[in-house]
């Protein structure tokens, strides 16, 4: 179903390339980017996997990445998308630092002009097709926020992007408070992401957790979470649903 | 050396009767009358300086060291304005170069394409040559490397190069080290010496030096040299002026 809105240039005249560059659907996606305040800063747990479809086609992609010197950015949606929205922050972060001038933009600023990038894609009925997740620290001060593709941006203690806003935030609702412990907040971030693997089907069972503080920026390597597959309601799921499958 | 152009002189497009186009070699002595600017390829990095002479400025206004991607930086001497604009031209082909290349701009091949620009500026008569010369300093695949670019348009590689007032001078101090046994740190603090023993005898009053590298130590990045070691070399290069006043 191809959607056409007629696009025209200052001439009157319709573009004829002007349909071909529009975003009509997403090719290859990530799922969700869970994320959460803790007591020294950000962390922010995403799965490896890029999906084509239903099919399960990527299975090392970084969803999670560095920007400057105090940001993260987690994406979901197409991954194309996030890695030219990746070229436009090297560009702004590149000339920031040309500067030189002892300043850097921190993540509240990142997430603005990610805010009025995604915005004013979307008015052009071109957008980018990503949820992202902006969290970072500046001097001593956290920020956590989220742009989806329509350009709808807002900050908080904790943030999912897809299934996870579904799934995680309920969790996250209930069990985040102030000044979590590194510890306890990696605790938290997987038992979200083990609820994703079991229940959102393009979750993949190879995760990457990063975490920005002050100091700087750590990725750790990518893991497994253990599961567990004996509850009874898995071993004899058709019970009580004769004919079902 | 003062030669008139008699009628000669009076566009860029017009050779004289020797062979040489005035407006350029004039463009020249707008270098040649700014504050020097001193470049060197140590071991494993580039330390260029430059100084300003200002009385009510605020100091580290006016940078004349300009970053031009990452990897490499500029020090701009002549007219101020005629380098922001090469400056400018510069990081856009550095930029461009990685967006259509996929990665950092070879120094050798940035600095051609900004004396291909310089050049280009030389050869039409609605246009005036640019009134500065450029010494441009970067780290790619092939080491640090040095080049220097005249408002003719030439650039070449160097081990050490200066350009502005005290020219000549630095170049004797320059030819007097040894370069490739002298690590970045050190170089800091030799061209720093030199700076302060050219401007002894200038006319000019104060000065400040503005100094920035690029070496392993930097992380192969082009910056302003930390605080700690400017002061350092500040200091290194005082005491070996006294020393030499003392004799």
């Amino acid at each position: 179903m191809t959607f056409t809105i007629p696009i025209e240039n200052g001439n009157g005249v319709k573009d004829a390339e002007a349909d071909s560059q529009r975003t009509l659907y997403p090719y290859v996606t990530g799922t969700s980017v869970v994320a959460i305040k803790y007591k020294d800063g950000i962390l922010m747990a995403s799965d490896m996997g890029g999906s084509y479809g239903s099919t399960l086609r990527y299975k090392n992609i970084e969803r999670v990445k560095a920007i400057g010197k105090h940001s993260l950015l987690g994406a979901s949606g197409e991954i194309s998308d996030f890695q030219e929205i990746l070229r436009y922050l090297d560009e702004l972060i590149l000339n920031d630092n040309m500067w030189a001038d002892g300043n850097s933009l921190g993540p509240k600023e990142v997430h603005n002009y990610l805010t009025r990038v995604m915005y004013n894609r979307r008015n052009k009925f071109n957008p980018l097709w990503n949820t992202l997740v902006l969290g970072g620290v500046k001097n001593g001060e956290k920020y956590l926020g989220m742009v989806s593709m329509i350009g709808v941006s807002f900050e908080d203690n904790h943030v999912a992007t897809g299934f996870g806003n579904h799934l995680a935030r309920p969790i996250l609702r209930d069990e985040w408070h102030e000044d979590l412990s590194f510890e306890d907040g990696v605790k938290l971030l997987e038992k979200c992401m083990r609820v994703l693997l079991y229940r959102d089907r393009s979750a993949i069972n190879k995760l990457q957790i990063s975490k920005m503080t002050e100091e700087g920026l750590t990725v750790y390597e990518p893991y497994s979470l253990k599961t567990f597959w004996e509850f009874s309601a898995f071993t004899n799921p058709t019970v009580g649903a004769e004919g079902s499958w | 050396m003062s030669s008139i152009g008699t009628g000669y002189d009076l566009s860029v497009t017009t050779f004289s009767p020797d062979g040489r186009v005035f407006q350029i070699e004039y463009a020249a002595k707008a270098v040649d009358n700014s504050g020097t600017v001193v470049g060197i390829k140590c071991k494993d990095g580039i330390g260029v300086e430059k100084l300003i002479a200002s009385k009510m400025m605020l100091p580290g206004s006016n940078r004349r060291i300009h970053s031009v991607h990452r990897h490499a930086g500029m020090a701009v001497a002549g007219l101020a304005a005629d380098g922001r604009q090469i400056v400018a031209r510069a990081k856009s082909e550095a930029r461009s170069y990685e967006s259509v290349y996929g990665d950092a701009v070879p120094v050798k091949e940035l600095s051609e394409r900004v004396a291909s620009y310089v050049h280009l500026c030389t050869l039409y008569w609605w246009l005036r040559p640019f009134g500065c010369g450029v010494i441009l300093g970067g780290y790619d695949r092939d080491g640090p490397q040095l080049y220097m670019i005249e408002p003719s348009g030439i650039s070449y590689r160097y081990f050490g190069a200066a350009i502005g007032k005290g020219k000549q001078a630095a170049k004797t101090e320059i030819e007097k080290l040894n370069l490739t046994e002298m690590t970045c740190k050190e170089g800091v603090i030799e061209v720093a010496k030199i700076i302060y023993k050219l401007h002894d005898e200038a006319k000019d009053k104060a000065f400040e030096l503005e100094m920035s590298w690029i070496c392993e130590e930097s992380k192969r990045e082009h910056q302003k040299v930390p605080d700690d070691l400017l002061e350092e070399a500040k200091t290194a290069a005082k005491t070996a002026l006294e020393e030499m006043d003392a004799d």
